[in-house]
This record gives structure tokens, C-alpha cells and sequence, in this order.
């Protein structure tokens, strides 16, 4: 507790600091490449039958959201003089964002990563070790990505005093939640300012693939007010939830604990926590952010389910029409596109979370794209 | 009994200027059987009070011995009605020795806060320590065990400051558990002066007795943590015997007897010794 209660002491006080305001916008500027663009998507549009904006978050530095969050927590860290940074990292987005945001300031750099994770994320671990990070192994559970939590949690209570743990999304211990919300508010706040710009108006919808739930929460919540906008995320449903291999905390979890966030979550009648299937690697966590499960309880944004092959389709549709190859995060989003314009209409004005680029998921889905 | 076996237990031993010995093994590790074989046996080996691990899925805050002793049990069938079924078996013959269940939250919340304090009660457990509930987030369990007289017993570590300490022994009975190194159980242990610091900071504000565990491997080190304070407790060392008796063939409950009993009784001489 008491890393925590400093981490949100120091939190709170950066936040309302200027400077540290300012020197994170210069680097999201001239670093990442902020704002990231909103582009209609003329083909994606016919096909669905609704007006559908991609908010552009796979063009960022390192290909994904991830590096909004990285970028606003390396700072932090500096400024709290720690000099060693761990993470954890599912598909290894987080991962290569945290590395990349490390090897910019010099900083050691350890990412604890499932086994099952490191074989099919093979391009995101070379670029974390070309980047100079260690990348450790974690055998433990169904070593995927809540077990790399649990072994960075681990780490971070053995090495207090130089270590700064940087958590990739809306989960964990508070002030985590919050503070990666607050770093990829970034998001909807741009896409606010640029559909009002581009359409005259708000949008009907947003929609955003869920697991944790970072990019969903970043895009979210600046038009949480604006009540006549739907929000929808998308949980992996995997093989099915009839399966029971799937990630869905919301639809198919019900309320408990894990590292330190009460919140849905998978777990079966005796309070173990279950493994979540996907196959999108960083979709595979059994619990989801607080603030998606307050959203849903309260009626404010609704969560639907794409399967692994829903995902795959909307992959290879996206990648056809647009040109544009989606993260099998994104593609789940993707994938409910003919639902959320069926509620909208065609002409509701829809902008999707286009959270990460596909080039790390190529091995993945090839044998599932073969003969199409 | 609840808070009233714990309390009983440490006057006992005060009166004969002893330390307790208080073991650890994980309840159904490695198979339901042989976890009873062990839990049966521990008085005997000189355990004064045992704490039952509770298994859970995602033991963040203990090291590879325990996880694998969770692990083990959770594949051999444990659960929370098995491990309550456990602790009522234990109580049948042994009306004296307290039982404290250490876990983690989840699976006491999935049960229901009240019904599990009072099934716990029932199974003749008398005290609880949930690794990752703090203070701030405990008041639903304390009131729940509070009803049911069980003792919540809540963890100091190295990382605790004067203010927060006064934090974490508000509303804890039975013993505070003082957590000797920096990390997750089975670490590599703590120096004995720094320990012996640490504990009169637990002292200042509480008056309940002080427990001292995680890195407590070695008989030379449980004697040296009986002299500094109330009681000793050793789980990794025990649970690791069970990995190694599984690997060579061996019986489990034999090695892990064999070991609470040398170090049972280096506790149990060190301050005669010292």
C-alpha cells in the first residue's frame, strides 16, 4: 500500500503541474506524432451502411494507444527519481511502448511476459530486446498476461525503492485505473474536436474493443457528458461464450478481486479466477477496468462480443478495403460494425477506436486467412 | 473460541516465556489426504498455531514455493468448502491449537463476506488474513469476522511508516503478522538486528503480540526471530519439503513433520539458549 498511496501523492501533484502538462504534450507531439488523424472510411462505410471514422491510434510511435499511457507514466517516473521500470505485456504492445519510452530516457527496462504470449507475439518480443529491454518469461498459471501481472507485482514489492511499475491498462491497483484513463484521454479528446470539425456534429457512436479496457476508456470518457452519444465496447468472446473459452469479463464474469481492482471478472463458483481465451493476446486478461464496469452498471455504454473468428474476418475486411491491417485487438471493434450501424442508421456518424496495427499478428492469423 | 483460542494460546506461552512456533502448509497440498496427515501431526511437531493457506489462483504475494503448493492443491481438487471441511476435521481432536486461514480476498467475496466468517467460525477457525485486502478496503471483512469473533490479523512490512502503522493495527486482533523482508514469501531472509528494529515500531502502537514471517528459512534464524518476538512463523521451508519429497518419492507429510519439528524446536529453546 504505501507504493501505491506515493504513487498517487506524486500522480496527483503532476497532474496539475504545468510544466509537466506541457513536456508531455511536446513529446506526444514530436515524439509520437499527436493528434493522431480521423479518416473517413468511404469503403468500410458502404459496406456497413453508416458514416464510420477510424480515430487513426495504429499510427502512433510503436504502432498502437499504448505510447500515449507510456509516455505520460515514463515522466512520472522520472520525476519520482526511480530508475529502473517494469511492465507487463499481453500482445506486446504495451510492452514495446514501455521499452521504447525507457530506452528514450535511458532508463533500465525489465517486461514480464506469459510464455504462451511470447511464442505467438514473436515480432513484439524481438523489438523489445532490440530496444534494450529484458524480457522475462512467466511460466506460472496460464501464463498469459494476468500471470505476467502477478510477476511484476512481485517484482515491484521486492525492489521498492528504485522501481517504478508501468501498467499498460485500466487495471491494477488505484491510482492506476484512473491515471492510464486520464494519459488516454488523449484519445477522445482529439476525436471530440475533430468530428465536430469534420461532421458539424457529435457522434452517435463510439465504438472500442475492450479487455482491460485503455483505449475503450481513453475514447470514452471526454463524451461520457454528451448523453445522446452510444458507446459500445467490444469484448473477444473467443471460441464462443458458450464455450467457456473466452475473455469476457463483463458478459459472461461476475464482481471480485483481482490485483487490487474490484471489478468483473472470470472466475469460476469457488472464486478462482478462470484463464480468459482469445486470440487476441492483449485481450486475454479475466478482468476488466472498474470504470467499464460502473459504465455498464449504470447503463451508460453497452459491451457486445466478437469470436476469434468475427475478429479474423473483420481483419482481412478492414485490410481489404482500407488498406489499413487493424491489431486483432481493433478488428473485434471492427467486427460489430453491422451491429452498432443497424442502431444508428446511414447516416449516424460512428468513430471507432482503431487501436493498434496488425503487423504483430500476421503468424497468428495466417492459417486461419489460408485458401480465403 | 476465535479471538479468545488466539489470545489463550500467547498468554500460555508468555507464561512460560516461549515463543510460539507457527507453521504454514498451503490446505489440500498436496492432495487432501496428506494435507491432513500433516495438519493432524503439526501440535504434535510443535506447531503452537498453524496457518492454513487458503489456495487461490494468483498468489501475487508469495514466492515459487507457495504458488507451487497452490497450484498442487488447486489441481488435487482444494476448495473453499474442502478447506473449511479441513479445519473441522482439525478441530474434532484439537479443541487448543488456533487456526488462522491466510488468503487472498476473491474467493472469501465469491463465498459471501458474512457467511464465510460464519462457516469459518463454525469450522472452528479463529482468525483470518487476507493478503490483499488493506485497511482502507477492510471494513466489510472486519465487521463480518467481528460478528462471528474471529480475529483479523493484518500485515506490517519494512515499508510501513510510523503513520501508516497506526493504520494497519487498527481494528487487528489475535497477533499482528510483521512481514521481515521487502518482497513475497520465501525471499532471502532479513538481517536480525533489522528486524529486531522493525518489531518495537509494531510495538509502539499496538500491544497485541508480534508475529514474524516471509524469510524465515532456517532454524538458526526462526531462533533468532523467537528471541526479538511473540512468534515465529516458518512456510516456504515446509513447503518446499513437500516439492522435494513429491520429486524424490518420499513421503510428503514425513519430511514436512521432520522440519516443523527441528525448527519448532529451535524456537522453542532459543530464548533458554539466548
Amino acid at each position: 500500500m504505501p507504493l501505491v498511496l506515493a504513487l498517487e501523492q506524486a500522480y496527483t501533484e503532476a497532474k496539475a503541474d504545468t510544466a509537466f502538462q506541457a513536456e508531455l504534450g511536446g513529446y506526444l507531439a514530436t515524439y509520437v506524432g499527436r493528434p493522431s488523424p480521423l479518416y473517413f472510411a468511404s469503403r468500410l462505410s458502404k459496406r456497413h451502411g453508416a458514416r464510420i471514422w477510424l480515430k487513426r491510434e495504429e499510427l502512433n510511435h510503436t504502432g498502437s494507444h499504448k505510447i500515449n499511457n507510456c509516455m505520460g507514466q515514463i515522466l512520472l517516473a522520472r520525476r519520482m527519481g526511480k530508475t529502473r521500470i517494469i511492465a507487463e505485456t499481453g500482445a506486446g504492445q504495451h510492452g514495446v511502448a514501455a521499452a521504447t519510452a525507457c530506452t528514450l530516457f535511458g532508463l533500465a527496462c525489465v517486461v514480464y511476459m506469459g510464455a504462451v504470449d511470447i511464442e505467438r507475439q514473436a515480432p513484439n518480443v524481438q523489438r523489445m530486446r532490440l530496444l534494450g529491454a529484458e524480457v522475462r518469461p512467466v511460466e506460472s498459471g496460464s501464463a498469459t498476461l494476468k500471470d505476467a501481472m502477478n510477476e511484476a507485482l512481485r517484482d515491484w514489492v521486492a525492489n521498492v525503492s528504485d522501481t517504478y511499475y508501468l501498467i499498460g491498462s485500466a487495471a491494477g491497483p488505484h491510482p492506476y485505473p484512473m491515471m492510464v484513463r486520464d494519459f488516454q484521454t488523449v484519445i477522445g479528446r482529439e476525436a471530440r474536436v475533430q468530428i465536430l470539425e469534420a461532421e458539424g456534429r457529435l457522434p452517435d457512436a463510439l465504438v472500442a474493443c475492450v479487455g482491460g479496457g485503455s483505449n475503450a476508456i481513453g475514447l470514452f470518457h471526454p463524451f461520457l457528458a454528451d448523453e445522446t452519444v452510444r458507446l459500445y465496447g467490444v469484448e473477444a468472446s473467443g471460441e464462443g461464450m458458450e464455450s467457456g473459452r473466452h475473455a469476457a469479463a463483463l458478459n459472461g464474469g461476475r464482481p471480485g478481486v483481482l490485483h487490487g481492482a474490484h471489478s468483473y471478472l472470470l472466475q469460476d463458483l469457488d472464486g478462482q479466477v478462470l484463464e480468459a481465451h482469445s486470440i487476441s493476446a492483449g485481450l486475454d486478461y479475466p478482468g476488466i477496468g472498474p470504470e467499464h464496469a460502473f459504465l455498464r452498471d449504470a447503463g451508460r455504454a453497452r459491451y457486445l462480443t466478437a469470436t476469434d473468428e468475427e475478429a479474423v474476418d473483420a481483419f482481412a475486411l478492414c485490410t481489404r478495403l482500407e488498406g489499413i491491417l487493424p491489431a486483432l485487438e481493433s478488428a473485434h471493434a471492427l467486427a460489430k460494425l453491422d451491429e452498432v450501424a443497424a442502431e444508428t442508421g446511414r447516416d449516424g456518424v460512428i468513430v471507432l477506436g482503431l487501436s493498434g496495427r496488425g503487423d504483430k499478428d500476421l503468424t497468428a492469423i495466417a492459417p486461419r486467412l489460408e485458401g480465403r | 473460541m476465535g479471538v479468545s483460542r488466539i489470545e489463550a494460546r500467547f498468554a500460555d506461552l508468555e507464561r512460560k516465556d516461549l515463543a510460539a512456533f507457527v507453521p504454514y502448509v498451503v490446505a489440500g497440498d498436496p492432495d487432501p489426504e496428506t494435507s491432513w496427515r500433516i495438519l493432524e501431526a503439526l501440535p504434535g511437531a510443535g506447531a503452537d498455531l498453524i496457518e492454513l493457506g487458503l489456495p487461490f489462483s494468483d498468489p501475487m504475494a508469495d514466492g515459487p514455493s507457495v504458488q507451487h503448493g497452490a497450484a498442487r492443491a488447486l489441481a488435487a481438487g482444494a476448495d473453499t468448502a474442502g478447506v473449511l471441511a479441513l479445519a473441522r476435521r482439525f478441530r474434532d481432536v484439537d479443541a487448543a491449537t488456533p487456526i488462522i486461514l491466510m488468503g487472498y480476498y476473491n474467493p472469501v467475496l465469491s463465498f459471501g463476506l458474512d457467511a464465510f466468517a460464519g462457516a469459518a467460525a463454525a469450522a472452528g477457525i479463529d482468525g483470518l488474513i487476507m493478503v490483499d485486502v488493506p485497511p482502507e478496503e477492510a471494513d466489510p471483512l472486519a465487521d463480518a469476522l467481528e460478528t462471528h469473533n474471529l480475529a483479523l490479523i493484518r500485515l506490517a512490512t519494512p515499508t510501513t511508516d510510523e503513520a501508516r502503522m497506526a493504520i494497519v493495527a487498527r481494528r487487528v486482533r489475535g497477533f499482528v503478522y510483521f512481514v521481515s523482508v521487502t518482497g513475497v514469501t520465501g525471499s532471502k531472509e532479513a538481517d536480525a538486528d533489522a528486524i529486531a528494529a522493525q518489531v518495537r515500531r509494531v510495538r509502539e502502537v499496538s500491544r497485541l503480540p508480534v508475529a514474524v514471517g516471509f524469510g524465515v528459512r532456517t532454524s538458526e534464524r526462526a531462533a533468532e526471530v523467537a528471541r526479538i518476538a511473540d512468534a515465529t512463523v516458518v512456510g516456504s521451508a515446509l513447503v518446499d519439503e513437500i516439492s522435494t519429497a513429491l520429486a524424490l518419492n518420499r513421503d510428503p507429510a514425513a519430511k514436512v513433520l521432520d522440519r516443523a519439528a527441528a525448527m519448532a524446536q529451535a524456537v522453542h529453546s532459543a530464548r533458554a539458549r539466548g
